[in-house]
């Protein structure tokens, strides 16, 4: 299958990355020879298989669900690019 | 002191006890080679002079009391992918310029309670994404056996900040071949554990399923110290497999006689260098002079492994790298609404490699591709991880090239990415299988730059690997510092 600009404005979209129309057409040329790289794949029968996610087979553990020591608020924001006292800043969500 | 950098982790904390020097006079021995050496090489980007200092006269402290600690006094640099409390960590990337962590990851808690000495964070590709280091936002690392070509990468800080002697050793993660691939180019030992040895928590994810953080080193003693320093079940992270690491260090010096090694013939076919081939074959007779016992086989579906990987990493980054939105970490770039925010930050704060697999990663995952590209790629995942249980049936362990051929030039394969993509082919299905693997220095091509021979196990049987590693180092000893930064 061809990949097109279209396909990857639209994918670019979906992941929230605003790509210059250069880096659209580069990576609409590089994406369309992986992905046909990847295309092997389906000479591969795999009907049968199950799906392998934790390599050696493992479900995932859970710990127990207690009150543990976390951060206080200062530490949770204290990274955020734009704060207002505890809080993150973020432009309006909800339009009024 | 100047013997320090041919020294193990073990024979420099005899020295310290017997206070032949101090760890504060061991860090600024370090800091001082830092000092004059990085300019021209760029393993580092940021180094902690304060906190090097501080936590080296902690650590004499704690000697002078009689303490122990494996890593007791012991200058160490970290990849800039592992959470350090208090101190950056950028992923490389402009999109975590200036974001310090409120808290350690796990591998560095346990570091410090054994009583290492943090001297700086070295550079990778961005978010651990590359395979020459040339991804980073910050600055390129060279390759000290050759300032022209790359150190290999995505640990390609860690891997030149080691063979050049600007730290006793470092931890590197590898996700695909990222502490192997540039452990080979750089002359030094690598090691990534099984999936689920080394807790990944506050490892900034790149491939939850594939990424572990490991060991770089310039002798296999010290690999099997960190190693054990580091591995064992982590409650918070939900992949740690619940095990009591065995003594790494009682494997050194084990014999070998008798040790199936197992050939896989499609390791030694396509596209691998021919000097790259000789080498690898050459320290393979070694291991047979000592009594191992070669066995030919074949990993059938070792040639789909590459594909299956790039479906993978790419899938799991972009769910992983949804999170730089502008909002709790790193960068903001503003916009007249919150999704032109989020544009904004992620296409100014992303570079190329990055924004190219998040793409490639969503177009997987997407609705009506899920089960023509992740699916399957799991799948298959499936066959190759059976291929190294049918091996393991018959040898003990693998023995292959780390990459199909030695350091390559910068800029060289930067605008070809399944061109960069292959240097990893022969590292990727330790990973794709979650089994431990090891790249070993072996000698030095025509261009005198270093070869590296991988060894692959059976699920947390990393022993096996550091007893042939050790076997090796003994035999063939091969130059592990350039001429050039010796003391």
């Amino acid at each position: 299958m061809k990949i097109t600009e279209e396909t990857v404005r639209y994918v670019a979209h979906l992941s929230r990355i605003e790509l210059s129309e250069e880096e659209i057409r580069e990576f609409t040329y590089q994406l369309d020879a992986i992905l046909k790289y990847m295309d092997q794949l389906k000479e591969v029968k795999t009907s049968h298989l199950e799906p392998t996610s934790h390599a050696i087979g493992m479900k995932p553990l859970l710990r127990e669900d207690k009150v543990e020591g976390s951060f206080s608020q200062e530490e949770s924001v204290m990274n955020a690019p734009e704060r207002k006292g505890p809080f993150f800043k973020v432009p309006p969500v909800i339009e009024v | 002191m100047k013997d320090v950098l041919s020294m193990t982790i073990n024979e420099i904390r005899s020295c310290l006890r017997r206070r032949e020097f101090t760890a504060l006079e061991l860090t600024e021995f370090f800091l001082e080679r830092i000092r004059k050496y990085d300019k021209e090489i760029g393993c580092y980007l940021s180094v902690r002079e304060d906190l090097a200092k501080e936590m080296a006269k902690e650590a004499d402290r704690r000697i002078k009391a009689g303490e122990d600690g494996l890593l007791l006094g012991i200058p160490m640099g970290i990849k800039d992918i592992i959470c350090t409390k208090g101190i950056e960590t950028t992923c490389a990337s402009k999109i975590l310029k200036g974001f310090v962590p409120p808290y350690d990851a796990t591998v560095i808690e346990r570091m410090k309670k054994e009583g290492y000495v943090f001297l700086g964070k070295l550079n990778m590709d961005e978010f651990a994404m590359g395979s020459s280091t040339e991804n980073s936002a910050f600055q390129i690392t060279r390759n000290p056996w050759d300032r022209d070509r790359s150190p290999g990468g995505s640990s390609g800080g860690s891997a030149a900040a080691v063979a050049m002697g600007l730290c006793v050793t470092a931890l590197g993660t590898d996700t695909g071949g990222s502490i192997r691939q540039p452990a080979s180019f750089c002359g030094i030992f690598g090691l990534k554990p099984t999936y689920g040895a080394v807790s990944r928590f506050g490892l900034i994810a790149f491939a939850s399923s594939l990424d572990q953080i490991g060991p770089m080193a310039r002798n296999v003693s010290d690999i099997a110290v960190v190693l054990q320093s580091i591995a064992g079940h982590d409650p918070r992270d939900s992949t740690s497999i619940p095990f009591s690491p065995p003594n790494y260090a009682s494997f050194l010096g084990q014999e070998i006689k008798g040790l199936r090694i197992g050939i896989p013939d499609e390791y030694f076919t396509e596209g691998i260098d021919e000097e790259v081939k000789k080498g690898v074959l050459q320290a393979i007779d070694t291991l047979i002079g000592l009594g191992a016992e070669p066995i030919k086989l074949s990993l059938p579906h070792t040639k789909y492994a590459l594909a299956t990987y790039y479906i993978i990493c790419t899938a799991e980054a972009s769910s992983n790298l949804a999170r730089y939105d502008g909002v709790k970490y790193g960068m903001r770039v503003n916009g007249k609404d919150i999704v032109e925010m989020y544009k904004k930050t992620r296409v100014m704060g992303f570079g190329k490699e990055v924004k190219r697999r998040i793409i490639l990663g969503t177009y997987v995952l997407s609705s009506g591709y899920y089960d023509a590209y992740y699916k399957k790629a799991s799948q298959v995942r499936t066959l190759i991880k059976k291929d190294f249980e049918e091996a393991f049936r018959i040898c003990d362990l693998i023995v292959t090239p780390t990459s199909p051929t030695t350091a390559f030039k910068l800029g060289e394969r930067i605008s070809d990415p399944l061109k960069m993509y292959l240097s990893d082919v022969f590292t990727i299905p330790a990973n794709l299988a979650g089994l431990p693997a090891m790249s070993c220095p072996c000698g030095f091509d025509s261009k005198n730059l270093p070869i590296g021979l991988q060894l692959i196990g059976r699920p947390l049987d990393e022993g096996t690997l550091l007893k042939v590693a050790y076997a090796l180092e003994q035999t063939i000893n091969v130059k592990k510092i350039p001429d050039k930064y010796e003391c």
